[in-house]
């Protein structure tokens, strides 16, 4: 029996997005039973959750006290244990952010699996594709002689699964102990009102000609008129203007919004793969040379500190 | 002797605009320009610097392919490595798995064997090449040695028999502590790479650079996971431009956007 064992991302009390649109990346393996792994300390509003999405016909309370916080070395054992239980499973998936890109490398290892990484279509249940080189190109993969693949997840490129699900939850006990040689300090998150940048309907992002922090203020008050989260590029969280969870690009954050606003973005190609899967770009720079506009559909060459202000007034 | 061994991939310089072969059997890299992948220019960079603050006493490199790597491992020891080891798998039969070259698995699994081999208290990576993208064989590697793992560091201070290290997280900022020895792989912002000076160019020529085999090692070469087919991605249709903000505004209502 083919069974997709997904691993649930999530913050202590809420499933992340990136987890729905593993599921339906997992729905897509042909014959593969969709099983979701919450592990945590108290697993149980997170593991709700992931028993509400289509497609999940159980969910696996994995808690332990040291999974308050997912730190690879502790959760990878666990999970390894997980995979290889009677039945077993034919694919392990996460998703492509910073928590899975630190942790299913690390349970591949363990299981001696093969690992495909950033799927974005699933052509059969050994037939992958993943973007390479930035996204410039895209490679089509088979996977052979491995009983389990491990994959991460594009998730830019799969919506997330449907509401409406009512998957059973049962708790999973494996016994590891935590790993001694690895302490989770801190995490420090930059407290915002404005949607959550990968998972936002609308985006506007700035680059280097924003000039400054203060700068940004301008593309904040546009983002609040629009619903809007803000993100930006490389260029500009370097410069300091802005932190590292708000850059978007090949190193950052993968999105695939309905609106793309790039504003004093010059595009490099960094930039622009991780834009690729948004619907509409728009881009706002003065430079009518700059590549983003190879890619906008729509462009508007200018000053964007005139721009920005007016187009929030019209948009009121 | 505490020794910092840091991992150098050959790849297609992050400038350069790659295509795919028109029979879709690869990519075109004759003739283009290539390069240290730049996250481990980062991992370079920064062993060298534990070094110079007195933390370490020797900066080793290793690199996993043809000998073409020796061209960046001699760049390597211009920055200021102290010796490179280049593990050829030449002999392996060329690059296994067509144009992906060695997997991640069996690459972690090399540098296991150079882990055991120089006894390293520091193993620092880039967090991914630039060419696969994969971002793998880090976490890998803190598998099979079971040690601590830091992936995306943008800040190591050693304390001791621990690192404290500040992560790049898509929450923000992520501080961990792990025990020594460890794997580290490096975000763009742990540091800036130096420029490498002309008479360390030629001082490097000086410096060791020992060629090991895949077998020698004990490590085999299978591939599980094969290129089938390369392709460029889905283009984007062609845009309009607009004149102003008023336009703009006009057209992302039209089109139900805003």
């Amino acid at each position: 029996m083919a069974g997709a064992l997904v691993v649930a991302e999530h913050d202590g009390t809420t499933l992340s997005p990136s987890t729905s649109r593993c599921v339906t990346c997992a729905s897509a393996i042909a014959g593969a039973q969709v099983t979701v792994a919450v592990c945590a300390a108290d697993a149980g509003a997170v593991a709700a959750q992931a028993a509400e999405l289509k497609g999940v016909e159980t969910v696996l309370k994995v808690e332990q006290a040291a999974n308050a916080h997912p730190i690879a070395a502790v959760l990878a054992p666990q999970l390894a244990q997980l995979a290889q239980l009677a039945g077993g499973y034919s694919h392990v998936l996460g998703p492509s952010t910073t928590f899975g890109r630190d942790l299913m490398p690390r349970l591949a290892a363990l299981l001696d699996a093969p690992q495909v990484s950033d799927i974005m279509a699933v052509e059969s249940p050994t037939r992958f594709k993943r973007p390479i080189y930035a996204g410039n190109v895209v490679v089509t993969v088979d996977v052979v002689d491995a009983p389990i693949i491990v994959g991460t997840v594009r998730t830019a490129s799969y919506a997330g699964a449907p509401g409406g699900g009512s998957a059973r939850i049962e708790s999973a006990s494996v016994g590891t102990a935590a790993a001694a040689h690895t302490r989770f300090v801190s995490v420090s998150a930059s407290k915002t009102d404005r949607p959550d940048l990968q998972s936002a309907r609308r985006v506007i992002s700035g680059g280097r000609a924003l000039g400054s922090a203060e700068g940004f203020q301008l593309l904040y008050r546009l983002a609040d008129k629009l619903g809007a989260a803000v993100g930006a590029s490389r260029a500009a969280v370097d410069a300091g203007y802005v932190p590292n969870e708000m850059q978007v690009g090949q190193t950052g954050k993968i999105i695939a919004p309905e609106l793309y606003i790039a504003v004093g973005i010059s595009g490099a190609i960094q930039h622009l793969t991780g834009i690729k899967d948004a619907k509409t770009i728009v881009a706002i720079n003065k430079d009518a040379e700059a590549p983003i506009f190879e890619v906008a559909d729509i462009g508007l060459v200018g000053d964007l500190f005139e721009i920005v202000p007016q187009l929030e007034k019209l948009l009121s | 002797m505490k020794r910092v061994l840091v991992g150098i991939k050959r790849v297609v310089d992050y400038n350069v605009r790659v295509r795919v072969k028109p029979d879709g059997s690869g990519i075109a890299l004759d003739g283009v320009k290539m390069s240290i992948n730049p996250f481990d220019e980062i991992a370079l960079e920064e062993a060298l610097r534990i070094k110079e603050r007195g933390a370490a006493d020797e900066v080793v490199v290793a690199s996993v392919g043809n000998a073409d790597c020796q061209q960046q491992l001699r760049t390597a020891l211009a920055m200021g490595a102290d010796r490179a080891l280049l593990v050829d798998t030449a002999s392996a039969g060329g690059a296994p798995g067509g144009d992906l070259g060695l997997e991640p698995l069996t690459l972690a699994r090399v540098l296991l064997a150079l882990v055991q081999r120089e006894q390293p208290f520091m193993v620092i990576l880039g967090k991914q090449a630039i060419d696969d993208d994969n971002s793998q064989t880090g976490p890998m590697l803190a598998a099979l040695w079971d040690r601590p793992q830091a992936t995306f560091a943008s800040k190591i201070e050693l304390a001791g028999e621990k690192a404290i290290v500040t992560r790049e997280v898509d929450q923000g900022l992520e501080t961990l502590e792990v025990g020594l020895p460890a794997v580290f792989t490096t975000d763009l912002r742990l540091n800036e790479p130096r420029y490498v000076k002309l008479p360390d160019i030629m001082k490097a020529k000086r410096k060791p650079l020992d060629t090991l085999s895949l077998s020698s090692l004990g490590v085999s070469s299978r591939a599980r996971v094969k290129a089938v087919r390369f392709e460029p991605p889905p283009q984007r249709q062609k845009g309009i431009r607009v004149k102003d903000a008023a336009e703009l505004a006009a057209a992302l209502k039209q089109k139900g956007l805003v």
